[in-house]
């Protein structure tokens, strides 16, 4: 049962991590939302979806690669990821951007009601997802190998794969700088201010519609850059992707304590981490149970995730 | 907009006791007359209009007055509302499969299943914070799900098959006139109606309004929140284990797809799009959700999408749904943010 944990630690480490990654910047839509509004953003797994589109799209349309061809290498590897990044960090954060002003808004100055943006957001996420659907007419796409995956060195047994390097680096390069910004900017200290008190902000001058707007769009930006790294790794993407994904997500914004993005990255690094291990244990069927598990387990001895009260103080 | 659940309210007060009981038994023999109504304009085009009725129609009405109460009128919400109804359903078929037992001796087998299944997670759960017990509980449906996706024993993906019908009571069950099944479960929703609503004007109804109003200050006036919290959530799992023995004998078959999430999700829409809290509107709701997503059949492909953004259109327009609560609640929170400004 525990063979291949043992005998793989190393490469599932590695791979555990890189998942991680992903699930860090998909927690970021999550946590940053909930520390400003108190609120689930229930559409974020369709951002991921629509992030991770993107890149699928740019990749096959505009570079026209297709499922064949030689990834490329050096200053054309290069510029490819950029682009490919790019392009899914922008429909994603423009995509957050509407969901906010569509579900959340016009509700948020109109009802105390704390479930109605709640439904209007899962509303908003059944019409991205079934856009998607109908326009791929509910088939898996495959997408171009933009990243090869090449193996760089091998570390203990482990291969060392390029794929899973980039995401490592440039998804702590990515967090790296939204924690800078939210921590030094002018509009992170806003962000700041909304998630303490939200009356004493708004007191203080903070325009809350745009506060609430950038949380969004800076939450958006850091999923749709995982829905690039995502299709780097696993090459297919498909309308209901997301759901798996999101939830996980939100799980691990869970763990570390919801509304706090230092706790969501390492939720999110160590949810990654179990779930490749459990999947090595106990089957990959059995991975959702495991996961869910762990974090009622960790709820009833951290009722504010792991990282608990002395850091929800310093929410966001 | 006209306040409708105000104007059933002042037509209900001001009428005397003869006048109520005409109004129900007229309303009520509408609604029992339906299923001759299949073929008006009501008609669902794919499905039969008498089966719409029982599924999804009946059976989201029930399930949304069970989670009612626990998100409605206690204040918890709760994603995973699902799970009791898969528990129901399973100890349906597993036992009418496996013994001779018939739907109405397992139904409360059932309940007390899916009972025992709300305590369970409710213990550990409920000294959570609110968005925590959300997720919680929406892991616990997935778990629920999952496992009965990976047991062979219980037939894994494909489910079980070949569960009985209720044995009549002096009529018949049929599975192409489902008129007896719409009347059945008509009787478990005015029964549960009537549970719910002499509850709600005693100790336990009193208790969870306090919860969802204010928690802490509930405990300080010596309310068990945690009790009470518990039997909410114990209550809603027995009408959903109730609603789901009878949607596996009326189904035949049963998979671990037919308890997906979006079924959890659908359900708390149910609530929240007619009326939090307030059980006439929770049954409108829940009645024009079912209805709706089968009556546009013919838009196939388009039918979610649609379904999507009625969802969101609707919230924006009427945020308390179609029958919101009580007037009087309503009094009282416009004095507190009268003060408070």
């Amino acid at each position: 049962m525990f063979d291949t944990l043992i005998h793989q630690f190393w490469s599932l480490t590695y791979s555990g991590i890189a998942l991680g990654f992903i699930y860090v910047l998909i927690a970021m839509g999550y946590t940053m939302v909930y520390g400003v509004l108190r609120m689930i953003n229930f559409a974020n797994s369709e951002i991921f979806t629509v992030g991770a589109f993107a890149t699928m799209i740019v990749s096959k349309y505009v570079f026209d690669f297709s499922l064949e061809m030689i990834p490329p290498s050096n200053a054309k590897l290069f510029l490819v990821i950029i682009c490919c990044l790019a392009a899914s960090m922008l429909v994603s954060g423009l995509l957050a951007f509407l969901v906010e002003l569509v579900a959340y808004r016009h509700l948020r100055n109109r009802t105390s009601n704390r479930i109605a943006p709640l439904i209007s957001a899962i509303g908003i996420g059944i019409v991205i997802s079934e856009v998607v659907r109908i326009l791929t007419r509910a088939r898996t796409q495959f997408s171009p190998n933009v990243v090869p995956k090449k193996v760089l060195f091998t570390f203990q047994g482990a291969e060392i794969r390029l794929d899973n390097t980039v995401t490592i680096f440039a998804g702590l390069a990515l967090f790296i700088i939204l924690e800078r910004f939210i921590k030094l900017s002018r509009l992170g200290k806003g962000i700041r201010a909304v998630s303490m008190d939200e009356d004493s902000a708004k007191l203080m001058g903070v325009n809350l519609n745009r506060v609430i707007s950038l949380t969004f769009i800076l939450g958006g930006l850091m999923t749709g850059a995982a829905g690039f790294f995502y299709v780097n790794v696993y090459e297919n993407v498909k309308y209901n992707m997301g759901f798996s994904l999101g939830l996980a997500a939100f799980t691990a914004a869970v763990i570390g304590g919801i509304g706090n993005i230092r706790g969501a990255f390492f939720g999110g690094i160590a949810l990654g981490l179990v779930e490749i291990y459990a999947s090595a244990i106990v089957g990959t069927q059995w991975k959702p149970v495991t996961v869910f598990i762990i974090l009622i387990l960790i709820l009833l001895f951290r009722p504010n995730g792991i990282f608990g009260e002395a850091i929800q103080k310093t929410r966001v | 907009m006209i306040n409708l659940r105000d104007k059933g309210a002042e037509f209900w007060e001001r009428s005397n006791r003869p006048v109520r009981v005409l109004t129900v038994f007229a309303i009520l023999a509408v609604i029992a007359a339906l299923p001759y109504a299949g073929n008006s304009f009501l008609q669902t085009p794919i499905a039969a209009f008498d089966a719409v009725l029982v599924y999804p129609m009946g059976m989201f009405i029930l399930m949304a007055l069970g989670l009612n109460v626990v998100v409605g009128k206690s204040g918890m919400l709760d994603l995973g509302y699902v799970a009791f109804f898969a528990v129901g359903a399973y100890t349906m078929a597993l036992l009418s499969t496996h013994t001779g037992l018939n739907t109405w001796e397992i139904m409360p087998i059932g309940i007390v299943a899916a009972m025992i299944a709300g305590v369970l997670l409710a213990i550990p759960t409920l000294r959570l914070r609110g968005d925590y017990l959300a997720i919680v509980t929406l892991g616990f449906g997935e778990i629920v799900r999952v496992s009965a996706l990976n047991s062979e024993s219980i037939g894994g993906a494909l489910g079980i098959a070949g569960i009985p019908f209720p044995p009549g009571l002096g009529f018949e069950y049929q599975l192409l006139d489902q008129k007896y099944f719409y009347w059945t479960i008509l009787v478990m929703i005015l029964l549960v109606i009537w549970v719910i609503r002499r509850l709600t004007v005693r100790r336990p109804g009193r208790a969870w309004e306090s919860i969802r109003q204010d928690e802490d200050a509930a405990e300080l006036m010596g309310v068990s929140t945690y009790k009470y919290k518990i039997w909410a959530f114990v209550f809603g799992a027995a009408i959903g284990g109730g609603a789901g023995v009878f949607y596996a004998s009326r189904s035949m078959v049963i998979a671990p797809d037919n308890f997906t999430l979006n079924t959890s999700i659908l359900i708390l829409a149910c609530v929240v799009f007619g009326g939090m809290g307030n059980i006439w509107g929770v049954i409108v709701g829940a009645a024009i959700l079912g209805y709706l997503p089968d009556r546009f059949r013919f838009l196939s492909d388009a039918r979610l999408l649609l379904f999507g953004l009625v969802l969101v259109i609707f919230m924006n327009l009427r945020p308390e749904g179609i029958l919101p609560r009580k007037k009087r609640e309503k009094a009282i929170v416009k004095k507190d943010s009268g003060a408070s400004l």
